[in-house]
């Protein structure tokens, strides 16, 4: 303690003064500029290596699109539930085709489909959704995510690699099957 | 080494010296009293090192995959020689670890010892509890059985909340779209490697810096002046008797408490089903019941702006420091025990009339529900606590440090009635029930 309180006079003239930049100085500077520059340099190699791996797209994409089965097997108003993808296949009264995910909005529970009640409703905060999955009760905000529906020979399939978030249900989402000769 | 060093070296026996490197070698013997602190900060430091113990031990039995973890877990209970005992002792030290460590927040708060030199060993103190939250959910995941998957859940859900960053911190702490093995993996090596290092070293700052400030404050009466010179006893072995007899009780308590009640267990995780009600751990089951009440995004805003609070505390430029002084004075008495009544009628109040009468988003549908659901009822509350803070300056005569103790005791009150609605008296698809 007592060398420093000798010294500290000096120093703090030495300080003062605005004055060239000694050769001392300098070298200080520079090895803080290093050590700071190692510290970046860390931090960048944490950072890099605990981002989470981008999906290599070209295998997840093969997995993503989920074959659900021939249309005729979903009858209007029903929803059929698809574990490995976790989404359910929804035909609406109008024959539209949904898929919406299984992951309540609020915060990622599974929601099952009530048949009775004719709604998915969450069992971790009471959320409710209507059968196109817009919020009939809160605290979710939003509508459940959906997936893109294709038919393809009266063969529905719904990839799952891409989730869409929406603000609310309207016309534009279901996917309507070509009439079959009709 | 001069003689005189030389012979104390010869005389304490080395466990003793090595006890003194962190502590005084004289305390102030007013301090010894067991009702100053309850020996709750002791009492942390004995589970914190009963976790190390066993923590060590079941990552010898443990295995960080899916595919794994429950088996592993089944065979460490079924198959290990006190393993059953030794997940117990874990699982029941972390819990009491909360109920000690909030304890030792409130008594540290409530007897003064926040204020200059302590300052920023009450930030320290925050820290230490942050991270071991955070090594309590991340252990929580660990069992991988139901309850373990869906707490673990919404608790991380919450996260996609946070203004621009959400989504992406949501990413990195799952490790993908959603929990699975890399979510496991990050857990594991949180749970076991960051967070114990960084409670240790946080510990050994937090355990310096009360010798810096001179040891414990003082215990006093309001009307008495601090004492110039105390009382002092030695250390060793006044000081570390008592703490080695409150140790052997706790470590006594743990072991007869994992021998009795055994650490919760369900069915293997199965990411298709939640269970009716999935709840967060109790010591997050506060946060779930606001998410009952507000929007997520104000749920979040609220937790964080009561957490920035309480590290403020120290800093907020009282008149007086009354170290030593339970509750400040004794208007600052009067005023914690009208507070703490007020917050409870409040929030039984508040969350009665929100289950069964009031429907914001109903009543206001014109409105968005992050306007009705959020920022409304973040608006009320800021201003009751305003209006609370205005009544006791004026109405009780509070100085500063008085009327934020209230509002403390207002909020802790809170606080602590929310989580035992929710740990308590929610039942299927949250709604409120009778728990008996």
């Amino acid at each position: 303690m007592k060398p420093s309180k000798t010294r500290t006079p000096g120093a703090r003239k030495s300080q003062e003064m605005p004055a060239a930049v000694t050769r001392r100085g300098f070298l200080n500077g520079l090895w803080a500029v290093l050590g700071l520059a190692a510290l970046a340099e860390f931090l960048w190699l944490a950072v890099s290596f605990l981002r989470p791996a981008k999906p290599g797209r070209t295998e997840s994409q093969a997995d993503a699109v989920v074959t659900a089965g021939a249309l005729a097997t979903f009858a209007p108003g029903t929803v059929t539930a698809f574990q490995n993808g976790a989404f359910y296949l929804v035909r609406l009264e109008d024959g539209g085709l949904l898929a919406l995910s299984c992951k309540c909005t609020h915060l990622g529970c599974t929601v099952p489909w009530v048949e009775k009640e004719k709604k998915f409703l969450c069992p971790c905060h009471a959320s409710a959704f209507d059968i196109t999955g817009s919020v009939i009760s809160s605290p979710a905000a939003r509508p459940l995510d959906t997936f893109t529906v294709t038919v393809e020979n009266n063969i529905v399939k719904v990839d799952t690699g891409r989730r869409f978030k929406r603000s609310g249900f309207d016309s534009g989402q279901p996917v309507y099957p070509p009439k079959a000769r009709s | 080494m001069p003689p005189a060093t030389e012979k104390r070296y010869k005389t304490l026996n080395p466990l003793g010296t090595l006890v003194l490197h962190f502590r005084p070698r004289r305390v102030p013997e007013r301090t010894l009293r067991f009702t100053l602190t309850w020996g709750l900060g002791g009492m942390a430091a004995v589970l914190v090192l009963l976790q190390l113990f066993s923590g060590t031990l079941l990552k010898f039995a443990y295995g960080p995959l899916p595919t794994q973890a429950y088996e592993s877990l089944v065979r460490l209970q079924e198959g290990f020689l006190f393993g059953r005992l030794v997940r117990n002792m874990h699982f029941w030290s972390a819990n009491l670890l909360v109920v000690v460590v909030c304890l030792h927040g409130l008594r540290v708060f409530f007897s003064g010892g926040f204020h200059p030199p302590r300052r920023l060993n009450w930030v320290v103190g925050l820290s230490l509890f942050i991270l071991l939250l955070l090594s309590n959910l991340t252990g929580y995941l660990l069992p991988w059985d139901q309850l373990a998957y869906w707490a673990t859940t919404i608790c991380v859900g919450v996260l996609e909340y946070i203004p621009l960053v959400g989504s992406r911190l949501q990413q990195v702490v799952l490790g993908g779209p959603q929990i699975g093995p890399a979510t496991l993996r990050n857990f594991f090596a949180l749970h076991t490697a960051v967070f114990p290092a960084l409670i240790v070293m946080l510990m050994a700052f937090h355990f310096w810096r009360v010798r810096k400030a001179g040891g414990l404050v003082i215990p006093r009466a309001p009307a008495e002046e601090p004492e110039e010179k105390p009382a002092m006893v030695p250390t060793q072995p006044d000081l570390l008797l008592r703490e080695a007899a409150m140790a052997l009780a706790v470590i006594a308590g743990v072991l007869v408490l994992s021998l009795i009640f055994d650490a919760p267990m369900g069915q293997p995780a199965n990411p298709g089903l939640s269970p009716n009600p999935t709840k967060a751990p109790w010591y997050f089951a506060g946060i779930q019941e606001l998410l009952v009440h507000f929007h997520p995004s104000f749920a979040l805003l609220i937790t964080a702006a009561l957490v920035f609070g309480l590290f403020c505390l120290p800093y907020l430029d009282y008149a007086e420091a009354p170290a030593g002084v339970w509750f400040a004075s004794a208007t600052g008495r009067r005023t914690a025990l009208i507070a703490a009544a007020a917050a409870a009628l409040a929030t039984l109040l508040v969350v009665a009339l929100d289950e069964y009468a009031l429907d914001t988003s109903t009543m206001l549908p014109n409105l968005h529900p992050a306007v009705s659901l959020g920022l409304l009822p973040t608006v009320l509350l800021a201003a009751a606590l305003a209006g609370l803070y205005a009544v006791m300056v004026k109405k009780f005569q509070a100085t500063r440090l008085e009327a934020v103790q209230a509002v403390f005791v207002f909020l802790a009150v809170g606080w602590v009635l929310l989580t035992v609605t929710c740990v308590f008296f929610r039942g299927q698809g949250m709604k409120l029930r009778w728990p008996f």
